[in-house]
């Protein structure tokens, strides 16, 4: 095992997979000579060329665009947004015509295409640089959505993802692509799609975290534990579509708790989907109401106390499972 | 080649003449330019005069090629006018937009394709696809909804789709397939497969951001993709005039230094021509050009268009240059046919079109399993 950080696992699976197959090129601003805006890209342009790592001019919607065709016509573009922000920008490529066209095409037409870079909040960045997308391409029906939240699935899901035939959501995180963790390191090491993952085993509470919460639960788990002597679970689904839904369920029969933390805005999000299928399907082994945390219903402000209040945080999972353990 | 068939503008000239301080006047709406908008006697005009060399490259032409466009307009022509027939009984639902009087765009242009060249258009998707070699069966099953649809009843009129033929469909947005045609261009150049990408769009698309986005990269990236302007003068009930703030749509090409000319949509043999210069480009120089072609849509934007905004007189006056009759008469003229040999072609394509809708009333409905397959590969 090497130990990497999320930004170099990420960079990995680019590397291997332009290397494994003659069709993965990588596309963006700033994503060859600049060595990527966050360094996702990090010497990819000087290894294979501009063949393969192709800068784009500021045209979200156009370089989309290219993408969808070039994926319709058996490439495997591998589109990266400067941050899931501009994405709307290229929204109707995304959802209009990647996420449907092999349904109306009668099954002819794959779209074998990766759209990935991060997602969420940064450090102080504002209102229009910190929105998380999950929920909102979650709900249409042709699209995968993938967040990882440690180097070892950054690089397996990815690889996953680029090698999966369906226009794929990759939601990094700007904060964690520092973050250290370990790496199989053969090249062959792939994680599936659609399968969650336990971070922490344990048995009175179950808190669903994705993303940038993972850290924050399993900080909260910690310190819970020892404080309370409250085990707790920890479970990522790292795909949010499709979702593992019944990973999640297992865990709540046994714990019979539910805390999940997310940091896109509460209303209509993944948080309140899970939420509703742990009802339909673990009803009567709730102990007490699921609680949600989300971001503040509102947009990112740019103070730092202000940003801070409105981020999930650890103290506030911890009051959470405080709360469905009635402590 | 026939002399001043289109007003061509090399992309060289065009992009020395373009931007600011050149001293050309502000190319904003005036006078003469708004008469260009709708001026029929113009267009007769400039089709009169380049008459006689468009009749001696009908006489260069393979008499069988010449045949198959008029055979595939006179199809595309019955085939829409049935479909406005059996959608008024109801057979067809949704959104039908019909191709009547731009039928010299589509087989001008796409007969001097290759086969494995590849095609995207708009939802006014019908006749693009009966010519790029899905059968008027699989077409018609298709706006019936039927299982034998060329999409199996899961995209209706707007998304016919024939990976097979290199068809890439049918598209519902404004212009959003002029983005993704480009990126069909640049799959062609970046595995070097020699294809070429005709694009098809309305005027009204040029007003959406994609289409600049996709010029620009197309030139800056010297894709082979052929981006034609149907310029039927209006987007749904919205004429031109009233929606572009320039009357020329293929000089937004100099924008981008992209080779550009004005076509005839009428005209049938300059559309091709003007196509196989285009192609010519693409393929030996792996360069775009954009053509605007310019036509008039004889029927609404859709079957539910109430007509409001035009008047007859204008229909009746652009009528006059109806695409099938001018080709007819140049045939008739040129020799190639006789009356007999129209009334064949004539009678070969109603046939087709009995044949599609008999084909699409006895196609089973879809099976309910069809509702969730196709979601995801």
């Amino acid at each position: 095992m090497a130990v990497l950080t999320i930004r170099d696992a990420l960079n990995q699976a680019l590397r291997e997979e332009i290397l494994r197959d003659e069709n993965v090129f990588v596309m963006g601003e700033e994503v060859a000579e600049y060595d990527g805006a966050y360094k996702v890209t990090r010497g990819l342009w000087k290894e294979f060329g501009d063949k393969r790592v192709v800068d784009t001019p500021i045209t979200e919607l156009g370089f989309a665009a290219v993408g969808v065709g070039a994926a319709m016509a058996g490439l495997r573009p591998v589109i990266e947004f400067m941050t899931w922000n501009f994405s709307v920008l290229a929204a109707d490529q995304i959802i209009n015509h990647a996420a449907k066209m092999l349904y109306m095409s009668g099954g002819q037409f794959k779209v074998p295409i990766v759209f990935r870079g991060p997602n969420g909040s940064a450090y102080q960045v504002s209102s229009q640089h910190s929105q998380a997308f999950e929920a909102f391409y979650a709900n249409f029906p042709g699209l995968k959505v993938v967040m990882p939240s440690t180097a070892a699935d950054a690089k397996g899901l990815l690889k996953s993802a680029i090698r999966d035939d369906n226009p794929i959501i990759f939601l990094e995180q700007e904060r964690m692509y520092g973050m250290k963790s370990e790496v199989p390191e053969d090249e062959d090491f792939t994680i599936p799609l659609g399968v969650a993952d336990v971070k922490r085993e344990g048995t009175d509470c179950t808190i669903v975290a994705r993303s940038m919460t993972v850290p924050l639960a399993l900080q909260a788990a910690e310190q819970i534990e020892k404080e309370f002597d409250v085990s707790v679970e920890v479970i990522d689904p790292r795909t949010i579509k499709p979702l593992d839904i019944d990973t999640i369920v297992k865990s709540v029969k046994k714990t019979n708790r539910l805390v999940i933390a997310e940091e896109s805005h509460a209303f209509a999000s993944v948080g309140t989907e899970i939420s509703h299928q742990v009802m339909d399907k673990a009803f009567d082994y709730l102990d007490a109401p699921v609680k949600l945390l989300s971001t503040a219903e509102a947009p990112m402000p740019y103070a730092k106390n202000l940003e801070a209040l409105a981020l999930p945080s650890v103290e506030g999972i911890v009051g959470a499972v405080k709360e469905v353990c009635y402590l | 080649m026939p002399k001043a068939a289109t007003r061509q503008k090399p992309a060289s000239k065009a992009t020395k003449t373009s931007g600011n301080g050149t001293g050309e006047k502000p190319d904003t709406v005036d006078k003469s330019q708004v008469t260009d908008f709708v001026d029929v006697e113009k267009a007769t005009a400039e089709y009169n005069d380049r008459r006689e060399s468009q009749l001696e490259s009908i006489k260069k032409t393979d008499k069988k090629v010449l045949r198959e466009m008029l055979y595939q307009m006179v199809l595309g022509r019955f085939f829409e006018e049935k479909c406005a027939e059996v959608y008024r009984t109801g057979e067809i639902g949704g959104f039908c937009h019909l191709y009547i009087g731009q039928e010299a765009i589509a087989v001008g242009s796409m007969m001097a394709l290759e086969p494995t060249d590849m095609v995207i258009t708009s939802y006014r998707d019908h006749v693009q696809a009966m010519i790029k070699g899905i059968t008027p069966e699989g077409v018609m099953a298709e706006l019936y909804g039927k299982e034998g649809g060329c999409v199996k009843g899961k995209g209706g009129s707007m998304h016919m789709f024939s990976k097979e033929h290199e068809f890439y469909g049918g598209h519902g947005i404004v212009g959003g397939q002029i983005g993704v045609g480009t990126g069909m261009a640049y799959a062609a150049k970046y595995k070097g497969s020699g294809q070429v990408t005709l694009c098809f769009f309305g005027e009204a698309a040029v007003n959406q951001g994609i289409f600049h986005e996709s010029l620009n990269m197309a030139q800056l990236w010297k894709l082979p993709c052929i981006y034609i302007c149907e310029n039927n003068q209006y987007g749904m009930g919205t004429s031109q005039k009233r929606a572009m703030s320039i009357s020329s749509v293929a000089k937004k090409g100099d924008g981008y230094g992209i080779a550009n000319e004005f076509v005839d949509g009428m005209d049938v043999m300059a559309v091709r021509e003007a196509t196989q210069r285009a192609i010519d480009r693409a393929r030996n120089e792996s360069l775009p050009t954009l053509l605007e072609i310019r036509a008039y849509r004889f029927m609404g934007h859709s079957m539910s268009d109430p007509g409001n905004y035009r008047t007859r007189d204008e229909i009746v006056k652009y009528q006059t240059r109806d695409p099938i009759v001018l080709f007819k008469d140049s045939l008739d003229e040129a020799g190639v046919f006789s009356k007999k040999d129209f009334e064949r072609i004539e009678q070969e394509a109603a046939e087709a079109v009995e044949k599609a809708v008999k084909f699409a009333e006895e196609s089973p409905i879809p099976a309910e399993s069809e509702l969730f397959t196709d979601v995801y590969a």
